[in-house]
């Protein structure tokens, strides 16, 4: 199952932090410095993989991927294939892109909600639910029609724009 | 700034976090937070907060416990807005608790009945952020509460919600599987739903419950192969697609699932042989979620029995995967190999240099791999090689996790494969220098016992040579600042017996450095420990050879120091070298004779000496003492000296065992066919066997005989090692024990016992593998005769070999080859000798033999129906291929010991392994 899903920027501040197994918030900080501690130690052009029981214990293998300031992190066991949680990484962001137009670093904060809205639709309780960006698109738009009736703050347009990884 | 749109924030909001963003240091960074918290408790304790600022507050509030500090004073505010009605404050409310509580937290108790009620609201956004709560929120208290809602929604009209109350009832059994055992059939039903997500779901909790038993599934097997079929077959709508791909991530599970119910079931693999063809047929390998799906394939293959067409496929897409640019794919493709290789040994030869190529990459992970499948490759004519690479990596990360996991690697192939003794002390010595702190404590004492032990050379030239270079290297390495503490242990114990055995060193050299070890590590009490024992050894010598001992002015301020340690054992360590130097030097030869670390203590465990006070007492009237266990009668092995027998005149301790199988022995056996216990004590005494050819011979006994005899036969012939092993030193053997730190006396055997058979071991050994292995597979092999490490190998191939040794018409069916593991049908037409010796060990371990007699009451009707002449000439066969394969066995130090510890142990336990009178096929074969 996938033990967590994290968002940081280069410098390793966390954007957005998701386990699904309960970590004291102690915890939490330790695994995130870690995690950071190690991709930044990774070279250019080398594999999105890593084997990481060191911090998450027997089995524990991580995915990344950097996106411009972003670094996209997947941590899972044993049960995941490499490759398709690689893939996996691809799906919210294809789903931002459809969301935000020019989307920054910093849209993942702002729209804190939103993004784990997405997130939520994608993972459940560590399972993979859901991979077509479009169906979550669609059940994310569901609630935003909700939020923009009670905001009276019109949706952005969702504009496609090529906002991918390098 | 494009877009805030969506979920709009406030601009304190924005502002804190651009101010973070921009932050310059950590410091900085932290006073904003920690002035943001202040802000937030008092704006969250002002009177009615409008709901929608709330919402704002407690999306902060989850921002900031992101960045570090804790926020649990917001948590209740969080809580109440999950009671709201308003969607959005709903979810929002949801989303702060499931970040912030776990499922033990104390404010859960005010959720669960929201959760309820929102369970059973109409509007399905609701019932799935619920459900979405429930995952994170519910324990195994709680899960009664809302577990009859949950199974309520598994038909809920929308698709949606019935994936994730499937996914939520996975988790329920991921917590407590007693709790949601009575619903699994839901899973199953759930597997035939209409919605393809929804299908795809209930594959989740099935690989899980798949995974703990696989038999009870058995019968989905053409199910998930026609699902697999038909996604292939692209029958799925097109919004399954990912990436042009129907459905990879059902795809992935499916094969997942099949590996697990096809490995070890033929008919499972042979459903699932089509459609794995197919899809490495239709497979578009140049996307990433292709090559997953490939890969997933290949791993599917490598667990199913094999089947040489998919074989093939597979290492194609092995091959592909190795020669690709990526990364990524080469790191498949090794892991791939690496689970291949088990199949298919040969496999591994045509990428040797892609294997090469990353090992030398840049890339960690790759690097890892790569070792990982070096691992897994390694045989006797390799091993050098790939330590050698393994420690050098080791020396140069400094991950200490992935450290103590290579470094315990390289001292298990070094042990296992050392292809000499001088190689193996060298690496060990490496291991010990660079990771001394993480290896396991018993690698140092094997090590110890190694050199004290020798390598069963027959000259004591090779043995002597050997010490004096592990005692060169450890001069050498002495020196050098911070060794880690195991280490030094192994090098004071090691100087210490052997530092002045050959003369060339002096006692006061060495005595000089031992002082060196104790004052650099004072603050280390077990390295002082092992230095004063070896000092003590030192001087022991050279009073014993008569010199006179200067005792240099360190060391006498090192034991003036520890008189006074505060260490009880340092004290009396010192103590007793201070004592020891004031002896003369026969009663010192006595206390510590030169080179007898290895001896054996004996322990009269039986109190013979008492043997004649017994004796009184029961010609005084006195009851005879009933051993426990023939009080319980279960089969008795505390054995008694043939000698004592004679002295003790009556039955007492022996009557039942030893009477049972009388009726059992066949007249007809001829009367040299069955050993009498008194000669063979004698002849054994002289003739030292090793107890591994003993027991190998008595396979080839237990082939004539029935049941029962092998019982009674075994146990009286093996006792006289035991005997045999009781040496005049034993009661000096007992001071240099206790310095040792136990290693000495942790070797069970006398050297005598197995010493003299070495010498024609390499040769022997080297033809074995070049004649009967060509290539890799002869490193399974290797691994496999090594001390009988794996006895199942043994008991799986049983119905291969009896075939083989029994030319009779009795036949099993050709498939029950197939029963085995894949890879033991290709050993077994190798030599069929490898098996029975996996056999035997596993009988003796065993203790009990049950199943070598169930296995040859099967054969029985064949021994039978042998003729005599058949009967010579396969026990003249079986006794050539044993000694052919005790060689392969006794060939590294190590494995011998490993055979003996066994040995020890199952005499410990009072089993002992059912050995052979020798002369017996003495007798026999002229």
């Amino acid at each position: 199952m996938i033990k967590a899903v994290m968002m940081m920027n280069t410098q390793g501040k966390p954007r957005l932090a998701k386990f699904y197994n309960y970590m004291p918030v102690e915890k939490q900080q330790e695994l995130i410095r870690g995690v950071f501690s190690v991709l930044c130690s990774r070279p250019e052009n080398v594999s999105n993989f890593l084997e990481i029981d060191s911090l998450f214990g027997p089995d524990s293998r991580l995915v990344y991927k950097h996106y411009a300031t972003l670094y996209f992190v997947l941590v899972f066991d044993g049960s995941e294939n490499e490759l398709a949680m690689l893939d996996l990484i691809q799906v919210p962001v294809e789903t931002l892109d459809k969301c935000f137009s020019n989307v920054c670093e910093l849209d993942i904060v702002f729209n804190y909600s939103k993004m784990h809205a997405v997130l939520d639709e994608i993972v459940f309780g560590g399972q993979v639910l859901e991979t077509s960006s479009a169906e979550v698109m669609k059940a994310v738009e569901e609630i935003s029609k909700l939020e923009a009736a009670s905001n009276s703050i019109s949706l952005v347009p969702k504009s496609v724009s090529g906002w991918r990884g390098r | 700034m494009g877009s805030q749109g969506g979920f709009g924030q406030s601009k304190e909001f924005l502002d804190l976090v651009k101010s973070i963003g921009e932050a310059r240091s950590k410091a900085e960074e932290d006073r904003i937070v920690l002035s943001e918290i202040d802000i937030l408790k008092r704006k969250l304790l002002e009177p009615d907060v409008p709901k929608r600022k709330m919402k704002e507050y407690i999306i902060r509030l989850v921002y900031i416990e992101m960045l570090g500090p804790d926020a649990s004073f917001g948590y209740i505010h969080a809580v109440k807005m999950t009671h709201d009605d308003n969607l959005l404050l709903k979810r929002t409310g949801y989303l702060a608790v499931t970040l912030f509580l776990n499922e033990d937290h104390d404010l859960i108790i005010l959720i669960v009945n929201t959760i309820q009620k929102d369970l059973r609201s109409d509007n399905y956004l609701v019932v799935c952020a619920a459900l979405n709560a429930i995952c994170r929120l519910i324990n195994e208290e709680t899960i009664p509460a809302v577990l009859p809602q949950v199974v309520e929604l598994l038909n809920h009209q929308k698709e949606a919600v019935r994936k994730k109350a499937i996914m939520a009832l996975h988790r329920f059994h991921r917590k407590s599987p007693s709790s949601v055992s009575h619903l699994i059939s839901n899973f199953r039903k759930r597997l035939c739903d209409n919605d393809p997500g929804v299908m795809g779901a209930t594959l989740c909790p099935l690989f899980d419950l798949i995974s703990e038993d696989v038999t009870s599934y058995k019968d989905l097997v053409s199910s998930f192969v026609s699902i697999l079929k038909q996604v292939t077959e692209r029958r799925l709508p097109k919004s399954y697609d990912y990436h042009q791909m129907p459905a990879p991530f059902i795809q992935i599970k499916l094969l997942k699932i099949m590996a697990l119910l096809g490995s070890g079931d033929k008919n499972a693999s042979e459903i699932m042989s089509m459609v794995l063809g197919d899809l490495f047929r239709k497979c578009d390998s140049s996307t990433n979620i292709g090559n997953a799906i490939l890969y997933e394939c290949i791993r599917c293959i490598s667990c199913i029995l094999p089947n040489p067409k998919l074989l093939e496929a597979a290492a194609d897409a092995i091959s592909k995967f190795l020669k690709s640019d990526s990364h990524n794919l080469k790191y498949m493709g090794i892991d791939g190999l690496g689970r291949l290789i088990k199949i298919s040994p040969d496999i591994a030869e045509q990428h040797q240099l892609a294997v090469i190529d990353c090992l030398e990459d840049p890339d960690d992970t790759l690097k890892r791999k790569t070792f990982e499948l070096l691992y897994k490759m390694t045989k006797s004519s390799n091993v050098e090689v790939i330590v050698d690479r393994m420690i050098d990596y080791m020396i140069s990360i400094n991950d200490n996790h992935y450290k103590t996991e290579i470094a315990s690697r390289c001292v298990e192939l070094a042990e296992q494969f050392a292809p000499s003794n001088q190689w193996f002390i060298q690496t060990m010595n490496k291991v010990f220098e660079h990771a001394g702190d993480l290896v396991n404590i018993k690698v140092a004492h094997n090590l110890m016992r190694l050199i004290a032990e020798g390598f069963g050379e027959d000259d004591d030239d090779a043995d002597s040579k050997l010490r004096l270079s592990a005692v060169e290297s450890y001069l050498q390495l002495i020196s050098e600042p911070k060794l880690p503490s195991l280490f030094l242990q192994v090098i004071s114990w090691v100087l210490g017996e052997y530092g002045t055995a050959d003369g060339k060193y002096s006692a006061s050299y060495i005595s000089g450095k031992l002082c060196d070890v104790a004052d650099a590590y004072s603050s280390d009490e077990t390295v002082k420990g092992y230095a004063v024992s070896a000092l003590m050894k030192i001087y022991a010598f050279e009073i014993a050879s008569g010199r006179k001992v200067d005792v240099l002015p360190e060391c006498q301020s090192l034991i003036e120091e520890l008189l006074a340690s505060h260490s009880t054992d340092l004290q009396q360590r010192a103590y007793e070298l201070q004592a020891l130097l004031a002896l003369d030097s026969r009663a010192v030869e006595t206390i510590i004779p030169l080179d007898a670390s290895c001896e054996d203590i004996e322990v009269d465990k039986e109190l013979s000496f008492l043997n004649g006070y017994i004796q009184q007492a029961i010609e005084s009237g006195a009851q005879p003492y009933i051993s426990e266990r023939e009080r319980s009668g279960m089969f008795e092995t505390t054995d008694y000296h043939p000698q004592d027998h004679h002295e003790v005149p009556s039955h007492t301790l022996r009557f039942e065992a030893y009477e049972l199988p009388k009726p059992s022995v066949p007249p007809q056996a001829s009367t040299e066919l069955v050993p009498v216990p008194e000669p063979s004590y004698y002849s054994e005494s002289h003739q030292p066997i090793s107890t591994s050819l003993v027991s190998e011979r008595e396979s080839s006994e237990i082939k004539l005989r029935l049941d029962g005899v092998k019982q009674k036969w075994g146990r009286p012939s093996y006792q006289p090692t035991t005997s045999a092993s009781s040496t005049t030193q034993q009661a000096a053997n007992g001071t240099t024990s206790h310095s040792d730190g136990g290693v000495g006396s942790s070797s069970s055997k006398p050297r005598s016992s197995y010493e003299p058979k070495k010498p024609e071991i390499d040769p022997e050994k080297q033809r074995l593998a070049a004649s009967l292995f060509g290539g890799s597979s002869s490193s399974r092999t290797d691994k496999k005769s090594s001390g009988g490490q794996k006895p199942a190998k043994g008991t799986v191939n049983k119905p291969a070999t009896v075939p083989k040794e029994n030319p009779t018409p009795v036949q099993p069916p050709p498939d029950l080859l197939d029963l085995g593991e894949p890879m033991a049908t290709t050993v077994s037409t190798m030599d069929p000798f490898k098996e029975l010796e996996g056999l035997m060990d596993s009988s003796s371990q065993d203790g009990g033999s049950n199943d070598v007699m169930g296995l040859y009451s099967d054969a029985a009707p064949v021994t039978t129906t042998t003729s005599v002449d058949s009967l010579l000439s396969e026990l003249s066969d079986s006794s050539k291929g044993n000694s052919r394969t005790y060689q392969s066995q006794t060939s590294k130090g190590p494995n011998t010991k490993e055979a003996l510890e066994k040995d020890a142990l199952v005499r410990q336990m009072g089993v002992n392994p059912t050995s052979q009178n020798p002369t017996l096929f003495k007798d026999l074969l002229g």
